[in-house]
């Protein structure tokens, strides 16, 4: 284990410095310069090239690389181009928002998902087996901010019982209207996340249920559901952890759009801002959060799975 | 039962502003002077600057709430005395002598004086400043205090629209740190607080100089996405939307009486610029026969519906030296025939139109690669980021043709400058232009810019299509907004919420 341990921590550090020089040559792949986004039109040729010079970028790449690698090393983000604020402190003041709305809505749409699928695959041979099979492929094809938009229809503009989007300036300091804020947001990433969670859950658990020692264990006297619960839910959650790490995941990248749809000073819309910008410190900022979070999260669901499944870990030791 | 969570929240937000304004915590919502506005716009600020790249949002938040000029911009174009209180000017015109009003204080408690409104001035004229408005400054060849209360500047040639230029900058306390994130400014507003990617909150200042604002404070709230706004004004979450984009959304809204929508009048124009100096563009026959060839008309409708105005030029109406010239080079395909036949290419030709990839740019290239395939002229559509217009077509001039919107008022005085990115170049309209400039009275200088629009009118300098609309979406019980927007400013000390 500890052996695994080692190597699968240094595949996240590698991936991480892999994932930092991607991000940053891909960005200065794109046409056009952060210079543009401060200048209006009318500006001399003279202010273009003294915001170039004040931005560094007139500097050559391996020299901003270099700059921006012993930055981020020393956990220094930089400074945003635009509003020449520190990026660190903008995606902390971001984080209250998105890390809420990706952990309630990943928990929720697990709580959706997991009975939904296993009822979908227990269930198989009753009409609403298929029944729900076919709602959750459904969902799959459903755009988030489709969901999002139907669901303020329904209850910002129609029922009027939630906010159509919005955070309150106070933040957490105002927690009733906060919570009342995320409400729908979750919901419509839940329910889309969840679509594909119910197909994962499915599937593992069809699988599970055709095996041979859970037909022993009934054999043994245990009734259908006590051996599903006992032998069955733990083999059936070794895949569908892994999806779920990946699922997490997802869900976080997945807020950018919800949150353009609800009006919400998130991540998202920090991160759709800045590459417009070109405003390469809080793109460049935003996006090695989120990659670390994302290889981070696939890390622990790696150990969990060996925690689950003892049969991982021995092949790891060996 | 979460409506009433939610009223209660908003009543408490209301009072806590409230009581940062005007400490008068009896103060009740009923008061209209205790209301808080709730404003919509897409246009956040990048920073509090507008000398360092603020952009459009800034000056909508800021200009004349927070911040003051020496003049300052009506909603309806004229120029009036702001914190300049008298204005004496040479004969020569070489030597404005201003007086500044008194009991003038900045929010931090500073008084005002004529040191403050040097270092403004030099802010935007400085070596690193971003504004749009530093070339108009160039003009200037010293400033002097020779009291706390008198601004001395020197020209080096005449300046009619000296004046106006003085509009657009902001009066800042010259000991003032950090303007990006904080401001110091005399205007009816102080700043609250800015919660980037959120709101932006403005209380009112019990220390103004002038007629206190009529309500207690105004906070922003920021869009990304435009359904989203609308919504948040069909829901009440804000009472007055500043701009809006699109004409899909305003059904809703006219069709019902809680919201009151406003055509103004806009300064947007959008245009079709050719590169004028190179081939086939150079030939002002080939430019006439392209916007003959266009039905602004049709194009406009099919955008925007029934708002908006076609434009023969670059002057809005706003500027005073507006003139109707929708009937020069007016929509005659046969007539667009003829001139290309003129022009020597009786069978047309093809061009590159560099169309910026937003909103409504595509959809008007579109139809303007149909309008001319029906008079021989092909257009490859090649589809270009802002930022790469800005870069290629901008700065490198590298076009043949392209879409732009032109925001501001009274701009049509690029065309006297030939290197500006279109290279329209008629010595006699620059000619005119650096007259009108250099003219002694406004009558002088309006006849001669009416003179030049007309000559780029004919020219076909550049194909102007329509006239944005401007409009302001708001809740019937509000009044007092400004509903032109010149110069995106807007102005929400007289806004009052019933």
């Amino acid at each position: 284990m500890l052996s695994y341990l080692l190597r699968r921590t240094a595949i996240l550090i590698g991936s991480l410095v892999l994932a930092a020089v991607a991000l940053f040559v891909l960005l200065r792949l794109l046409p056009g310069d952060p210079a543009n986004a401060l200048l209006p039109v009318g500006a001399t040729p003279e202010q273009i090239e003294a915001a170039r010079r004040e931005l560094g970028t007139d500097a050559s790449l391996p020299a901003q690389f270099l700059t921006w690698l012993h930055d981020v090393v020393t956990l220094d983000l930089g400074k945003s181009l635009i509003s020449t604020l520190p990026v660190g402190p903008e995606i902390t003041a971001r984080l209250p928002v998105t890390v809420p709305l990706t952990l309630a809505a990943f928990v929720l749409a697990v709580l959706i998902a997991v009975p939904v699928g296993v009822l979908a695959a227990a269930r198989a041979g009753r009409w609403y087996g298929p029944v729900l099979n076919a709602v959750a492929q459904l969902g799959i094809a459903v755009p988030a901010f489709w969901v999002g938009l139907l669901l303020i229809t329904a209850f910002a503009l129609r029922l009027r019982i939630l906010p159509a989007g919005g955070f309150p300036p106070d933040g957490w300091g105002d927690p009733g209207t906060a919570i009342e804020s995320l409400v729908l947001p979750v919901v419509t990433v839940a329910l889309v996340m969840s679509a594909s969670l119910i197909r994962y859950v499915r599937s593992a658990t069809l699988g599970v249920l055709g095996a041979d020692y859970l037909r022993t264990a009934r054999a043994l006297g245990s009734s259908p559901a006590q051996a599903f619960w006992r032998h069955g839910l733990r083999n059936a959650a070794v895949p569908v952890i892994a999806v779920l790490a990946m699922e997490l995941a997802t869900t976080f990248l997945g807020a950018v759009v919800v949150e353009s749809v609800f009006a919400l000073p998130g991540l998202g819309s920090l991160l759709v801002r800045g590459i417009s910008q070109h405003d390469y410190p809080v793109v460049q900022g935003v996006m090695l959060v989120s990659t670390a979070t994302v290889l981070v999260v696939g890390f622990l669901g790696d150990l969990a799975q060996r925690l689950v499944d003892p049969r991982l870990r021995q092949r790891g030791a060996s | 039962m979460l409506r009433t969570l939610a009223a209660v929240t908003a009543l408490g937000l209301a009072g806590a502003l409230a009581a940062c304004g005007g400490g008068d915590d009896d103060a009740t919502v009923k008061d209209s002077a205790a209301a808080v506005i709730q404003v919509g716009s897409v246009y956040e600020p990048q920073n509090l600057d507008n000398t360092a790249g603020g952009g459009q949002g800034v000056t909508e938040a800021l200009n004349g709430n927070v911040y003051e000029g020496l003049f300052k911009l009506t909603d309806t174009g004229t120029v009036e005395p702001l914190l300049a209180k008298e204005q004496k000017v040479s004969d020569d015109g070489l030597t404005y002598t201003f007086t500044l009003r008194d009991g003038v204080k900045f929010h931090s408690g500073k008084a005002l004086t004529s040191a403050d409104v040097k270092a403004s001035i030099e802010r935007v004229t400085a070596e690193n400043s971003k504004s749009a408005r530093k070339s108009n400054l160039a003009v200037i060849k010293t400033i002097t205090t020779p009291d706390d209360a008198t601004v001395v500047v020197q020209l080096s040639a005449r300046s009619i629209s000296f004046v106006y230029n003085l509009s657009y900058i902001w009066i800042v306390n010259a000991a003032a740190k950090d303007l990006t994130t904080t401001a110091d400014g005399t205007g009816p507003y102080k700043l609250g607080e800015w919660k980037r990617g959120s709101t932006l909150s403005l209380t009112k200042f019990d220390g103004y100089w002038g007629t206190p604002a009529k309500n207690a404070g105004v906070v922003f709230h920021y869009f990304t996405d435009a359904t989203a706004l609308n919504n948040a004004l069909l829901t009440n979450a804000v009472d007055v939307v500043t701009s809006e984009q699109s004409p899909d959304a305003l059904a809703q809204f006219t069709s019902n009486t809680a919201y009151k929508v406003n055509n103004g009048k806009g300064t947007t124009k959008l245009l079709l610029a050719f590169n004028d100096k190179v081939a086939p563009f150079d030939k002002p026959a080939v430019r006439q026969a392209i916007s003959a060839a266009i039905d602004d008309k049709k194009l406009l409708t099919s955008i925007w519906g029934d708002y908006g105005t076609p434009i023969g030029s670059m002057v809005p109406p706003t500027d005073p030296w507006y003139e109707d010239l929708t009937s020069v080079n007016a929509y005659d395909p046969a007539v667009a025939k003829q001139k290309l036949a003129e022009a020597g290419l009786p069978n047309g030709f093809s061009f590159t139109l560099d169309t910026p990839s937003y909103d409504p740019h595509p959809t008007a290239a579109t139809f303007i690669k149909s309008e001319l395939a029906k008079v021989g002229v092909t257009v490859n559509i090649n589809t270009i980021t802002a930022d790469e217009w800005y870069t290629k077509v901008y700065q490198k001039r590298d076009f043949q043709a392209t879409m732009q919107e032109h925001v501001n008022d009274r701009d049509v005085v690029w065309y006297g400058d030939p290197d500006f990115y279109w290279g329209y170049s008629n010595p006699q309209v620059t000619a005119w232009i650096k007259q009108a400039e250099e003219a002694r009275t406004t009558d002088e200088q309006t006849a001669l810019l009416k003179q030049a629009n007309k000559q780029i009118a004919q020219d076909a300098a550049s194909d102007w299509l329509y006239l944005y609309p401007q409009i302001v979406v708001a809740s019937s019980k509000l009044s007092g907004y400004p509903l032109n927007g010149l110069n995106a400013q807007f102005f929400a000390y007289d806004i009052v919420k019933n």
